[in-house]
């Protein structure tokens, strides 16, 4: 083990943890909006119940967005210090920028919006929590512009031995961002529709106090799932065309193509001798790789042999191939994810626009359980689209071995991964436990609980 | 001016706002468990700084962010050369966002004493390792010729560097002692005041030692004559003149004479530390300054536009929370923490 691994797995494990948290974020301050929202205009109480139970959900998970948000921000120095000033000329400015006009809107925003449901009229409030719903969504975009550079490098020249950057609006016009971001957008609203739908599922199973409320959070949650789930693939259908012409490797290890095929089959299922790049066992549909690559049945789809080949004319001699058993089977579990999450999501419309919403438990416990396959599909399509650009820092143009921080010691990159990872692993403990109380206590147990705990209790 | 000038006037802006927004909050947390000791004085503590805290915490990420942007070597060196502080500093203040989240939100009471505790020391952590950064900033430490630091985490514990952090860690209590003092009314009004009597005669003393000090470690006043300016006298004044407006009842200008001790401490820091950014010890050729550190022109340029209309907003929208919430936290008020 040496300090690189080391400061790869804490990147990976910082990032994938603060990825938990981060989708519903997105997804959720907006469906809170829209529910405070139809409250101001309608004065129905149940949409204000609505905002202030999901509202304490969302919460609890801002919370643990925002904390493992600032490790986010230091760690570039901290452990990739030779990263930071190869393309902190480019790198940090999207990073500021996030800083400025989207964490200061979010945060400062959030707390008027806690503490000002009695002091502010209904329709400021209202529009503070849309604020924050525009911060939240803007940082995602500012980050994923400082992300898309390493996916696709634009807009920057080499110099003094540094990428510098040239046109500033070449990075946000980088066409990577408009594909990322509009599917990380919408596995926001996939997730926030799947908390939403799951957690309804359980008192519409339970038939509590709170029936009304959570019917209708069923619905919400029913068109919301939809219309994530449906964007979701077919913004990543596009990303993934895009993929094949600017990361053609990262594909071809997404599809543990070795070799060239045109038309170009597509895996259902491989098991694979990485070693040897070759297939072991293999079923294969024909031509549907070409046709999910270029909407027709036949194009040559390079593989991962050829690419090889290619990058070391271009990059000189090295290893180009990123671990193809973890890009293969994060990619299909993303992929297979999201089809299952279609599958739920159009059932629960079908069924609310039936206006029937009288399920059998066992669904309702499947819908339950359902809450998981967004956080799945988040995780997974994270870790491929990272590790697949090995092994590349910033695609084509820097190595992660050349970006770590040579002033840390090995000793002190093992402190601090344990460390995080045992007080995240702790905090994953209280945050769910804090979730399911609440889920579980429903809307009345959140209202009994502002009494409660909110109110002056001297007298 | 140039920009490499303007940007690091930029950074010493947005790290005064940070310590002097943020100073306050961390005082209040670390008051917290031995200012209040039943459930609901625990909670009207946590609440004054309720509304507040996130937005405060957000000058430090966009200082962090802004010394990236700017000069991306201060924020590789300085971050990976002190990184075991700040990893404990990021853990301090991982807790610390949780604990205000989470505090409330169960009855027991060894849950919240245990959440109290962590707001305790998710404040006091970094309320005392900023201090001890910035000394270590002006001190000097060994960074070769390639910008690498060299030291190690203990070298970052010099006598020095402590009593900048025991500095200000004194100065953001004193600061919060005073905010609770003006956020809270009966008794929890007259207990930060006389918390804030006696943590102001610790703090005098702790500041003007490490002033002093600062003659024996640093170059600063070789640098700067031994008259350094006016902002070291203001500092220094506002810190007196805040204990005799504590003395004579008028809070609201003692919390403004703290404020002023935070700002023109910071800008005494950044005047001894201009134009470098970073101090080497080992030879002064080394250290990082505005211009080898920096960014180039372009993005300069780019981030100055950014910030000189974005800045003014914030400050605009961030004002007008402390407006919504301007009303003491009693014991009829709602609490949401």
């Amino acid at each position: 083990m040496d300090a690189l691994i080391l400061a790869r797995w804490q990147f990976a494990i910082t990032t994938v943890y603060h990825f938990f948290f981060v989708p519903l974020t997105l997804g959720l301050s907006i469906l809170v909006a829209i529910m405070e929202t139809v409250y101001v205009r309608t004065g129905n109480e149940q949409y204000k119940h609505m905002a202030k139970f999901w509202g304490k959900l969302f919460l609890i998970n801002f919370a643990m967005g925002v904390v493992t948000g600032i490790v986010q921000e230091f760690q570039f120095g901290m452990n990739w210090s030779e990263y930071s000033r190869f393309v902190g000329d480019i790198f940090g400015a999207p990073l500021a920028i996030e800083a400025l006009l989207a964490f200061f809107l979010e945060s400062t925003f959030l707390g008027i919006w806690i503490f000002g449901w009695e002091r502010l009229s209904k329709r400021l409030h209202a529009a503070t929590i849309w604020v924050v719903a525009v911060g939240s969504n803007l940082s995602a975009l500012w980050i994923l512009i400082a992300n898309s550079f390493m996916q696709q490098p634009v807009g920057y020249t080499l110099n003094n031995g540094r990428a510098e950057m040239t046109d500033f609006f070449a990075l946000l016009a980088n066409g990577h961002v408009w594909v990322q971001f509009p599917h990380v957008f919408f596995a926001g609203v996939t997730t926030a529709g799947f908390f939403v739908l799951g957690i309804s599922a359980y008192h519409l199973w339970k038939k509590g106090q709170d029936l009304e409320i959570f019917q209708k959070s069923f619905r919400m949650g029913a068109v919301y799932a939809v219309i994530g789930t449906v964007m979701v693939m077919l913004v990543g259908h596009t990303q993934a065309q895009y993929m094949m012409k600017i990361q053609p490797m990262k594909m071809a290890a997404a599809e543990a193509l070795w070799d060239t095929e045109d038309p170009a089959a597509m895996s259902l299922f491989t098991i694979g001798d990485e070693k040897n790049r070759r297939d072991v066992f293999a079923i294969r549909i024909p031509s549907l790789l070409s046709v999910l690559a270029y909407n027709r049945l036949e194009g040559e789809v390079k593989g991962i042999n050829d690419l090889q080949r290619e990058y070391e004319q271009t990059h000189g001699p090295g290893d180009y191939v990123p671990p193809v058993a973890i890009s293969y089977w994060t990619f299909r579990i993303m992929v297979g994810a999201g089809v299952v999450m279609l599958l739920i999501a159009l059932y629960a419309l079908y069924r609310v626009l039936k206006n029937n919403l009288e399920f059998k438990p066992l669904l309702l416990k499947g819908m339950i359980w359902s809450i998981s396959l967004p956080y799945i599909a988040n995780s997974t399509g994270w870790i491929f689209t990272e590790v697949a650009r090995q092994p590349w820092v910033v695609f084509g143009v820097m190595r992660t071995e050349d970006a770590v921080s040579p002033a840390v010691s090995i000793g002190e990159v093992w402190f601090s991964l344990i460390a995080f990872t045992l007080l995240y692993g702790a905090l994953m403990g209280v945050t769910i436990y804090l979730l399911k109380k609440f889920a579980v206590g429903g809307a009345s147990g959140v209202l009994l609980f502002e009494e409660t705990e909110g109110a002056a209790i001297s007298k | 001016m140039d920009l490499n000038t303007l940007w690091f006037i930029l950074i010493a802006v947005l790290f005064i706002g940070f310590f002097f927004l943020e100073g306050f909050d961390y005082g209040v947390g670390i008051l917290l468990p031995f200012i209040a000791k039943d459930d609901r004085s625990r909670r009207t503590v946590i609440n004054t700084i309720g509304p507040f805290w996130d937005g405060n915490e957000v000058w430090l990420l966009t200082a962090g962010g802004a010394m990236f942007a700017a000069f991306p070597h201060w924020y590789a060196t300085m971050f990976s050369g002190f990184y075991l502080a700040l990893v404990l500093m990021l853990l301090a203040l991982i807790v610390r966002g949780v604990a205000f989240e989470f505090r409330s939100k169960d009855k027991h009471p060894k849950w919240r004493a245990a959440w109290d505790w962590m707001l305790f020391i998710g404040s006091f952590v970094p309320a005392l390792l900023w201090g001890v950064a910035m000394a270590n900033l002006i001190r000097g430490v060994p960074i070769d010729e390639n910008m690498h630091y060299l030291g190690g985490f203990f070298n970052l514990l010099n006598p020095y560097a402590l009593l900048g952090g025991l500095a200000t860690l004194s100065l953001f209590m004193l600061h919060g002692a005073i905010f609770l003092n003006l956020k809270t009314t009966g008794e929890m009004e007259e207990k930060a005041r006389s918390y804030a009597l006696k943590i102001g005669s610790v703090t005098t003393v702790l500041v003007f030692a490490f002033v002093i000090a600062g003659y024996y470690a640093t170059d600063m006043f070789s640098r700067l004559g031994v008259n350094p300016g006016i902002s070291p006298i203001i500092a220094g004044a506002a810190l007196l003149l805040s204990g005799w407006f504590l003395k004579k009842r008028r809070s609201g200008w003692a919390f403004v004479m703290t404020g002023l001790t935070i700002a023109f401490s910071t800008i005494t820091i950044f005047i001894g530390l201009y134009p470098r950014v970073m101090v080497s010890s080992l030879n002064d050729a080394w250290s990082l300054t505005i211009y080898n550190a920096s960014s180039t022109p372009y993005t300069l340029k780019v981030m100055s536009i950014i910030a000189l209309i974005f800045v003014p907003i914030v400050l605009l929208y961030q004002g007008w929370t402390y407006w919504v919430f301007r009303k003491r936290v009693s014991q009829d008020s709602k609490l949401q923490y």
